[in-house]
């Protein structure tokens, strides 16, 4: 009795799956949809130091990927999981995380009065947000709020590459790509990049010139060097124990291989006594 | 119950005997995981999975309850808890890492440990018990793996709270209030997040409770085997200890090797970046997905797009929870004679090259975009599984003609048995 | 292990062999499988019990800027120093003179005034709020709370009294009140931490 019920349980749930098959097949024939997937492109590959199982940080680079952030991205951008004190991470000293701290300015309150007012970074604050809050960031943005970036390179596929892709991606739509996607046209207040998936974004070249940013190792200052050093430095902010965690695991991987063999061993020992041997004796 | 034959626990010394005495828990080990269990000696390397799905259970507890001393169910600051123990905790990384990574093994080892149930039909008499239970076990994971992954508080954290709750509005008529009962409000916020909370820490130790009887049940008809013959006699059986906590321990040692690569070097690969967004009541992304291992089922929910009698959404939910539900009935459904797939050719057919396809082929349109052709590919694996469970296997069983068993389980080790040769017993018992 | 190889049909009907035989590197091998499980068990316990230990965030040393120039002798304030009180007090002349007329040597904590206070500045006295004794904080900062037997502090919760130099008089409290690192970062504001 069960198995009856069941059968036609079964059969019951398989029509139904097969007319929607049915009605999906037919209208897939029928109707010409048109293909709504912008050719937007893949983020190019750049080699980082810290890629691979091996990857160590290039404290150079992040230092000067901090400076671009600094100069350019924090005008809009909060930072907010990451605190003044980590820069010693980068390579700087105690006294020059203190010294970076107090360039920035914070809020804080009036010891006196208790009002809101501003005041020098120490290494314990965190990075200061740009708008008081969304309202204001949208407010500023042309509605578009822009996003924290603390976490940005981890919240994309492929993010360091597509952070540094995206930087220098800006330009104009092609005259093939608009004959055959004329959404893919810019509207007000969007301008066209090439890896941003529906192609337009809110966010205006950040990276406009060489030289832009003054780095202080005498390193070069084009377009792409500060993409690529700035998604190397959120990189790090998205991660900061990325290196610490790949170099951890090799003495955990090289033990457990060891134990492993031992385990293999042991067992193959243990057995030896009930199994039957099919080899030379 | 066990095996007339069993080592029977001795104790040794003043305080063994002291314990056993007055709470004799180390005979209850040495008679469940120790000397005292005789098993199959034929277990090949599928039947490791039991044990190291206890083994990801326990991991699971241990870093589960360290995450929640660091971590504060509020919706302004779980996001950013979840965030303080990535960068300022100690190892604080590694545990979450550990965990998240943990869910995943947890499921890949008890699918293997199913699918290696429905090859061998393990859920057969006398061990219909063991199967309910462990399909119980199974349900309660997939409740307790949603809930912790609501738990971030990112993208997918709120938009899975949201589509999963959403189900339940498909029920007509009280559908509605039941999803605004189960979140606590209209949308997932702080009532939602912090009951997720409570429940995904309680649920592993409902879980525990489960495994123990799974264990228990276990033991009274004692362990199946590859070749579903029922053991005969001593010689069938070695001890539990030695011989398989070594093959266990070998077989531990190499998934841990596989979890760690991917702890250490490949922590995010089995996530969904979107979840390092916090979570915004204002915006969906734009593909999302649950987890890969709710991939299968979500693939059947979502092969029903056309309103058949009733609505589509709820044929998409009631087959969803079937094809779970289902397996409930398996031990019924299957009257094979035989247990082994190894001595049942059409049964082993329709395995090999129906239920694995199929099964796999709904893993990857479960992750894959709710577009053509991927959609029609679901429909087609949705009808069949269906049909492999519910059609093929009740008739299978009744027509399929059985190759011959070995006379015993030394008889399939070693090529003969005693008292096979003796004719003590001709026809194969199963 | 050629002895067990003939573990033949005849054989093992009788009894599964166990490894009764040879014994070095039988057990040599299992030895070092249970031991190496043992040390990667031991090693799992370093993160589960470091996570518990202070995170990077709390151990970040920050520091506290105080202006004193507010406070009037016999007046204190109470600030908050790493997420404890922290007691600022300007002694009176009486103050001052009461504490160092203290023979060093009743003092179960010997310091003089001078030395728990900033040359120049003997007049303020910079002093955790926390009780040595179990870590309540002492009475006496505010007006009109009671300063126990010897005009400083007095807590509660023990009945530890502290003289006017905050140190430990009468009562369970083993050492004086702690005074901070700090430094004048002018004359009328003080840097802690």
């Amino acid at each position: 009795m069960i198995r009856i019920i069941a059968i036609l349980v079964g059969l019951g749930f398989a029509v139904v799956a097969l007319v929607s098959f049915g009605v999906g097949a037919y209208t897939a024939a029928t109707d010409d949809a048109p293909d709504t997937h912008l050719p937007y492109k893949h983020p190019q590959d750049v080699n980082y130091s810290f890629d691979g199982p091996f990857g160590t940080w290039d404290y150079g680079q992040l230092q000067r990927g901090y400076k671009v952030y600094k100069e350019v991205c924090s005008a809009c951008h909060s930072l907010k999981f990451v605190a003044f004190r980590n820069l010693g991470e980068l390579g700087y000293t105690e006294a020059q995380v203190k010294a970076e701290a107090a360039t920035w300015t914070v809020p804080g309150i009036d010891p006196n009065t208790g009002e809101a007012s501003t005041r020098p970074g120490e290494p314990t604050d965190y990075f200061p947000k740009p708008y008081p809050n969304n309202v204001a960031a949208a407010a500023a943005n042309n509605n578009a709020i822009p996003p924290d970036l603390s976490l940005m390179t981890k919240a994309r596929e492929d993010g360091t590459n597509y952070v540094a892709s995206l930087l220098v991606g800006y330009q104009p739509p092609s005259e093939e790509l608009l004959e055959e996607h004329p959404e893919a046209a810019p509207g007000p207040g969007l301008y066209h990049n090439v890896y941003f998936p529906n192609m337009n974004l809110a966010m205006a070249p950040p990276l406009t010139s060489n030289g832009q940013v003054t780095y202080d190792d005498g390193t070069e200052a084009t377009i792409g060097q500060m993409a690529t050093d700035v998604a190397a430095f959120l990189t790090w902010t998205a991660e900061p124990t990325l290196v610490k965690r790949k170099q951890t695991g090799w003495p955990v991987l090289v033990f457990l291989l060891f134990a492993t063999i031992l385990a293999w061993f042991s067992k193959t020992q243990i057995w030896s006594a009930v199994k039957p041997k099919k080899t030379k004796a | 119950m066990s095996f007339p034959w069993a080592k029977q626990y001795e104790p040794s010394n003043g305080l063994t005997k002291f314990l056993d005495e007055k709470l004799p828990v180390p005979r209850l080990v040495y008679n469940a995981v120790g000397a005292g269990y005789p098993v199959p000696r034929n277990l090949n390397y599928m039947w490791n999975f039991g044990v190291l799905a206890g083994f990801f259970l326990v991991l699971q507890i241990v870093t589960g309850v360290v995450l929640a001393m660091h971590y504060a169910a509020n919706a302004s600051v779980a996001f950013a808890t979840t965030e303080h123990i990535m960068r300022d905790i100690n190892w604080g990384w590694l545990m979450r890492y550990a965990h998240a990574n943990g869910a995943s093994f947890f499921f890949v080892v008890v699918y293997i440990h199913i699918f290696r149930g429905f090859y061998y039909s393990s859920y057969k008499a006398p061990r219909e018990m063991i199967w309910l239970l462990g399909v119980t076990i199974f349900l309660l994971m997939m409740a307790t793996a949603f809930m912790g992954y609501v738990l971030p508080w990112g993208q997918m954290s709120f938009w899975g709270a949201k589509v999963i709750t959403g189900l339940f509005s498909a029920i007509p008529l009280v559908g509605e209030p039941i999803q605004v009962w189960l979140l606590g409000g209209f949308a997932p916020d702080n009532a939602a997040l912090n009951r997720f909370f409570s429940l995904h820490f309680l649920l592993p130790f409902v879980i525990m409770g489960v495994v123990i009887m799974h264990i228990w049940a276990l033991h009274i008809p004692g362990s199946s085997n590859p070749t579903g013959v029922e053991v005969k006699s001593e010689s069938d059986t070695v001890p539990f200890h030695p011989y398989y906590t070594a093959k266990d321990g070998f077989g531990l040692g190499i998934i841990l090797l596989i979890f760690f690569t991917f702890v250490f070097f490949l922590p995010n690969v089995l996530g969904h970046p979107d979840n390092y967004i916090e979570a915004n009541p204002l915006s969906t992304p734009a593909h999302i997905v649950p987890e890969w291992y709710f991939y299968p089922f979500y693939a059947i929910l979502r092969a029903f797009t056309f309103d058949f009698i009733l609505p589509a959404k709820l044929w998409g939910v009631l087959a969803m929870f079937s094809a779970i539900l289902l397996w409930f009935f398996l031990p019924w459904l299957d009257k094979s004679p035989v247990r082994s797939g190894h001595y049942r050719p059409l049964f082993r057919k329709f395995f090999w090259f129906g239920l694995i396809p199929c099964m796999a082929l709904l893993f990857y349109l479960g992750g894959a975009p709710a577009e053509e052709p991927y959609v029609m590919l679901s429909q087609i694996a949705t009808a069949y599984y269906f049909i492999h469970f519910l059609v093929i296997i009740p008739i299978v069983s009744q027509i399929e003609k059985p190759e011959p068993l070995p006379y015993s389980i030394t008889e399939a080790v070693l090529g003969s048995d005693k008292k096979a040769v003796l004719g003590e017993n001709t026809q194969p018992a199963v | 292990m050629a002895d067990t190889a003939a573990t033949t049909a005849a054989t093992t009907d009788t009894q599964v062999e166990t490894a009764t035989g040879e014994f070095r590197r039988r057990d040599f091998i299992n030895v070092a499988a249970i031991s190496a499980a043992g040390v990667g068990g031991a090693v799992v316990l370093l993160p589960l019990i470091s996570q518990m230990a202070p995170s990077k965030d709390v151990l970040a040393e920050s520091t506290t800027e105080i202006d004193v120039s507010a406070i009037e002798p016999g007046q204190a304030i109470k600030a908050v120093f790493r997420k404890q009180p922290l007691f600022v007090r300007r002694l009176t002349p009486e103050e001052i003179a009461k504490a160092d007329a203290v023979p060093i040597g009743d003092l179960r904590d010997a310091e003089t005034l001078a030395e728990r206070t900033k040359e120049g500045h003997t007049d303020l006295l910079v002093t955790m709020g926390v009780c040595t004794h179990l870590g309540c904080v002492p009475l006496g900062a505010a007006e009109g709370e009671n300063k126990g037997e010897y005009g400083g502090y007095f807590c509660p919760c023990h009945g530890s009294h502290y003289d006017t130099a905050g140190r430990i008089r009468k009562g369970p409290a083993p050492t004086n009140l702690l005074v901070p690192d700090y430094e004048f970062s002018t004359d009328t504001t003080i840097l802690v931490g």
